[in-house]
């Protein structure tokens, strides 16, 4: 036999044949009674029953040939409908290898409902719920922070017990693997503001100044912030997705029983890799926006020359370090609430998704509020 | 009861990459009979499950299902062929999202037309079977991993397949559990009719529900033994195959 319907083999479909005697009504069943062909007859069945409410119904099932779960389950639908003592449901003719079936079930019994867990959503209770799971969240958060400030002075102290094999692999994933993507950001970056610039600058004549706009937007603000929500997007996420699978695997739970310090082990080399790479990514973000904007700046009858030297005159070494003493603190938000959505994962096949994502979006929040910062104190400080 | 093949592996020779793990296996499986496939650790039971079911493309050989071959099938009517078929994976492989009714009921949804009142009954039904009606509304994670497993055995049935495939029933089960679910397996296949292929290594649960065994082994990539477990621990001459069973029953009975 080889078939190639999905319905199996082509004995008779299932047929339904409603037949009124006198104060009885007949229901002649016949045919192949399985999952894929009931669906035609089933609701008819059911309408011809319930259209009959005070009379005897007699279920025919001698024509049947073959019945499955999905044609018992039809007659037991059948069979369960509550009805008067007078106008009661009763089979007769189904085989009796497929009476067997019938018999492992009570039709009385699948009259219960299901029961559904309560989704009924309250409020009030949601707000509470939300903020217990806040106040939580935030008090992991203070706990973690101190756990990976002692695991990292540790590190600092005792720089041979470092897994530096870990940490040189992430500075990989983290750092070389993320130069295509920073590159092609900050290059666009420094194209857009260099181009958006120049048209309302050229009408003054002031097509020079581009330079220096861009020079400074890329090196003070834009080259690390973006690279910064790169790597969150990149890395963040990463470190939440690997952790929050060892989590899943018990691998945490692994080296805790080995009395190993899951921080000191995972979140440390991480942190360690971040802060090693973060700043040297955002110092080839602001070379490559630069060189952008030079790029565009040709369009605009401005020689590289004169675009690197209107820079190098208005901007200074400390606007470069004002960007890039950013990176550091960038650096260790993203790896660090990175790692500990990841180590706050749930189970579940969702649950890694759900760390993934919180960890970018935490990253980003946290990063735009130290940016923030960043600028208040700058400008206090006058940098 | 004669024979009468429902799965016929032929000259079947599997493996990855450059690495065969089993040459030239030939058997079949017999309708309505529990089918169990033995072997140590690494002798590749698992992956000989995994060819039956048409998740691995074997390098060479053909696995027939009811005369079709689920290698060189595709499109309606490799779908054909899965739906003869149910698989209960080893961890139970349940949709953590989705209650154990909407679990059972997924299949249903996929390929057939029935109205919602119907296909909830379906399922509920087949929940019954595995003794799990009470917890119908429940998710996956709210339950024990014996009842996950019966749970995936009632997903497995949605659709009624004539063939069940187990991967490793009774694998991280306590005693107790582990003789339910070989109860299980014997009610629905006296019940059902169906027909079970089971990869396992535990003993007890071999003798109980099997009707014929084969044995695979690591150093000649094949089938050292085939046959009724019984008959084989008292009388194979192989001593691998006599080490397999007896070392078991020593064990039982100290």
């Amino acid at each position: 036999m080889s078939s190639a319907t999905a319905s199996g083999p082509p004995d008779a479909a299932a047929a339904l044949t409603v037949v009124d005697a006198g104060d009885r009504r007949e229901l002649r069943l016949s045919g192949r009674l399985d999952s894929y062909s009931i669906a035609g007859i089933w609701p008819d069945a059911r309408a011809a029953l319930t259209a009959a409410p005070g009379r005897l119904i007699v279920i025919d099932a001698s024509g049947v040939d073959y019945c499955d779960g999905g044609g018992i389950a039809m007659l037991i639908d059948l069979l369960r409908q509550q009805r008067a003592a007078s106008a009661s449901v009763s089979l007769f003719g189904l085989r009796p290898q497929f009476h067997a079936l019938l018999d492992q079930f009570d039709p009385a019994a699948m009259r219960v409902p299901v029961e559904q867990p309560g989704a009924r959503i309250n409020v009030i209770a949601e707000i509470g719920r939300a903020a217990a799971i806040t106040g939580r969240d935030m008090r992991a958060q203070v706990a973690f922070i101190g756990e990976t400030a002692a695991a990292l002075w540790y590190a600092a102290r005792h720089p041979a017990r470092v897994r530096w094999k870990d940490v040189w692999y992430t500075c990989e994933q983290v750092g070389v693997n993320a130069l295509p993507i920073v590159a092609l950001i900050s290059f666009l970056l420094g194209i857009i503001l260099a181009f958006q610039a120049a048209v309302p600058m050229r009408q003054f004549g002031a097509e020079l100044f581009v330079a220096d706009l861009v020079g400074l937007s890329i090196l003070r603000e834009l080259g690390p912030l973006m690279t910064a929500i790169l790597l969150a997007g990149r890395s963040g996420a990463a470190f939440a997705a690997e952790i929050g699978t060892m989590k899943v695997n018990e691998e945490l739970n692994a080296l805790t029983t080995m009395g190993l310090d899951p921080v000191r082990f995972l979140v440390v080399t991480r942190i360690l890799a971040a802060l090693l790479m973060m700043p040297l990514l955002a110092l080839f973000a602001d070379l490559i926006g630069i060189l952008g904007g030079a790029l565009t700046m040709i369009t605009f009858n401005i020689p590289i020359a004169s675009f690197l030297h209107e820079v190098d005159s208005l901007v200074d070494v400390k606007d470069l370090l004002a960007g890039l003493a950013k990176t550091p603190v960038f650096a260790i938000l993203i790896a660090g609430i990175g790692c500990l959505r990841g180590l706050q994962t749930q189970t579940g096949a969702s649950a890694v998704g759900i760390s993934a994502t919180r960890a970018v979006v935490s990253g980003i929040i946290l990063l735009v509020v130290v940016d923030g910062i960043y600028a208040f104190v700058y400008y206090l400080l006058d940098i | 009861m004669p024979a009468d093949p429902i799965i016929s592996v032929e000259h079947l020779t599997a493996g990855y990459e450059g690495n065969v793990l089993m040459r030239d296996i030939n058997f079949t499986v017999n309708r309505g009979e529990v089918f169990v496939i033995l072997g140590g650790s690494g002798s590749g039971k698992s992956t000989l499950l995994k060819h039956m079911i048409g998740l691995y493309q074997p390098i060479a050989g053909s696995i027939l299902i009811e005369g079709d071959d689920i290698v060189t099938a595709e499109g309606a009517a490799r779908r054909a062929i899965l739906n003869k078929i149910g698989v209960m994976y080893q961890s139970g492989a349940l949709f953590g999202s989705m209650t154990l009714l909407e679990n059972v009921r997924l299949p249903l949804e996929e390929y057939t037309a029935l109205d919602a009142a119907a296909m909830d009954l379906i399922a509920r039904m087949k929940l019954q079977l595995v003794g799990l009606d009470a917890f119908c509304g429940h998710m996956p994670a709210e339950i024990s991993g014996g009842m996950q497993k019966r749970a995936a055995i009632a997903r497995a049935m949605a659709l009624d397949p004539m063939i069940l495939f187990l991967d490793e029933p009774s694998a991280g089960l306590d005693p107790i559990t582990s003789v339910e679910l070989d109860q299980l397996i014997l009610r629905l296949a006296k019940s059902l009719r169906i027909t079970f292929v089971i990869v396992t290594h535990e003993l007890a649960s071999i003798y109980t529900v099997s009707d014929r065994v084969i044995m695979l082994d690591k150093r000649t990539k094949g089938i050292i033994a085939e046959g009724d477990p019984k008959v084989l621990r008292d009388t194979s001459d192989n001593p691998w195959v006599r080490q397999f069973f007896r070392r078991e029953v020593a064990a039982e009975a100290a």
